[in-house]
């Protein structure tokens, strides 16, 4: 999968939880979830959640933690489909 | 000094209407909410029938964004979130997004249990080993004072924000806290209510204690019979109802349009002594209660026009009118009229209480006593207390000064609120 098909993947999935329309729409890999995005901080396991399921991974407590950003939520996508 | 304490809005989501007009008219009309209930029958309950609130999911959305709907599997909450804003709403207060809270606002809004449906899906995710696959959604909506939670955040309430849960009391009691609240100045406008989930999660355990109606279940609507010779047990119901209180100060000052006063009233308990048990009332406790209620309100038992019982539709709804009748010291021709709105609704359980504060209010307020349905037959042990046209069975149109509302419920507790048409001196 070529990255700009998983940005726009990753995007349709945080589009549900993000509370800034603007921030979303100008997103880079250093756009923050919780600072940029606005997502609850309560809903970011959900967000985990939607990426397993959409990406048929699965997404283990310490990759978890450090995602926080675009950025790492691409490279930690990448990572595990490349386990798969 | 004591703040005088008024009803500035009224928000209802139950079986017979989802909102404040059309349950208006249903109660004035005796219109039922009492249907067959084909997951009751699936499941084999013996009573197959049951009072829901019919809500379509165009009226939800206009409450919760779909982000709050995603996940979302609490009937509790999404009664209590429409019935309190369509209160506050109604009250003329705004849902503005504020910068800070209303620290003089806040909300007593009770519970028996909170998303039992959620909890349910949960306990089956676990078992299955998918602990992860919880989600962030499950201890919003399964935490008892969830409905309160959600309220909170979306009326922006700074004062206190709490749930009580008193089994079938519970109605009643949140409004009378709430009340207390503002008339020791803790607080200028409590969102007070309560709400009951729906379905046979919750109303297994009464199914199976044999305690409602399994002779009803091919004419729904006439299944729920309070003060009836052939009643047999309560129809199980759900929904949530919400009133605004606030300082009569306030409210004036705003120029809201005020419903009613609340007079005050009183909680107790029976203790599970004497005629008191788990289950059964202690009815020295009863009438003790309406005593104590009466006194707080400073009202005599002579005031009082009209009663809004809890009468279920139960062997005991003979015990509760001898218990009034006791404690009023009124019988016969002088006994105040009477209904049961459960007549219509069923027993709406933790929700009880305040969907039937609200119907109490209208009818302050609009001048009529709605009828009560199904007691064509009714129970000769109490027509033996008092006058069978006591009893309305058609609405009747009454010019009615002091109404006394009260609720019993398990654990022995019993609670009765007296309220007045405000007559905007």
């Amino acid at each position: 999968m070529n990255k700009e098909v998983l940005t726009e993947k990753l995007k349709a999935i945080i589009s549900t939880y993000a509370q800034d329309p603007a921030a979303l729409e100008n997103m880079t890999e250093s756009t923050d979830f919780i600072t940029d995005l606005k997502i609850n901080s309560a809903n970011l396991v959900d967000v985990v959640l939607d990426l397993e399921e959409a990406f048929d991974i699965v997404i283990d407590n310490q990759s978890m933690e450090r995602m926080l950003t675009v950025g790492t939520a691409l490279e930690i996508i990448e990572i595990k489909l490349s386990e798969k | 000094m004591d703040k005088r304490v008024v009803i500035t809005g009224l928000g209802v989501v139950a079986p017979n209407g989802v909102d404040l007009t059309s349950f208006a008219e249903a109660i004035r009309n005796g219109t039922s909410g009492i249907r067959h209930d084909p997951q009751l029958e699936q499941l084999q309950f013996s009573c197959q029938i049951a009072g829901k609130p019919d809500l379509e999911a165009s009226h939800i959305a206009k409450y919760l964004s779909p982000l709050e709907l995603r996940n979302f599997n609490s009937t509790g909450i999404l009664y209590g979130i429409i019935a309190g804003i369509d209160a506050w709403t109604d009250a003329g207060l705004s849902l503005e997004q504020n910068e800070d809270p209303d620290w003089d606002s806040g909300t007593i809004f009770g519970a028996g249990t909170s998303g039992i449906d959620k909890f349910r899906e949960s306990i089956y995710k676990l078992d299955e080993l998918q602990i992860k696959k919880l989600g962030s959604t499950v201890v919003v909506q399964t935490m008892v004072s969830g409905v309160s939670a959600y309220l909170g955040g979306k009326l922006g309430l700074g004062n206190q924000v709490s749930t009580n849960s008193s089994a079938c009391i519970t109605g009643t009691e949140s409004i009378l806290m709430a009340y207390e609240r503002i008339k020791t100045g803790q607080a200028t406008k409590m969102l007070a209510g309560s709400t009951s989930d729906s379905g046979p999660y919750i109303w297994s355990g009464f199914d199976a204690m044999k305690v409602c109606t399994y002779k009803h279940n091919n004419v729904p609507e006439q299944g729920s019979r309070p003060m009836s010779a052939t009643a047999a047990g309560f129809v199980p119901g759900s929904g949530a109802g919400a009133l605004v209180l606030e300082s009569l100060e306030s409210a004036t000052k705003r120029g809201a349009k005020i419903y009613a006063e609340i007079l005050g009233g009183a909680i107790n308990s029976g203790g599970q002594r004497g005629s008191g048990t788990m289950t059964a009332p202690n009815s020295i406790a009863v009438q003790r209660c309406i005593k104590s209620a009466m006194a707080n309100a400073k009202v005599t038992a002579a005031e009082i026009d009209c009663i809004n019982g809890h009468l279920t539709a139960t062997a005991k709804d003979s015990l509760e009118i001898e218990n009034w009748t006791a404690a009023l010291e009124r019988k016969g021709s002088d006994f105040p009229y009477i209904n049961s709105l459960k007549s219509t609704i069923g027993h709406c359980l933790s929700a009880a209480g305040s969907i039937e504060c609200v119907a109490a209010v209208l009818e302050l307020r609009e001048g009529f006593i709605f009828p009560n349905i199904n007691c064509e037959d009714l129970n000769p042990e109490i027509t033996r207390l008092i006058s069978r046209d006591k009893i309305p069975q058609t609405m009747i149109r009454a010019d009615l000064k002091i109404l006394a509302k009260a609720s019993f419920g398990f654990g022995d507790v019993n609670a009765c609120i007296l309220l007045k048409k405000y007559d905007h001196e």
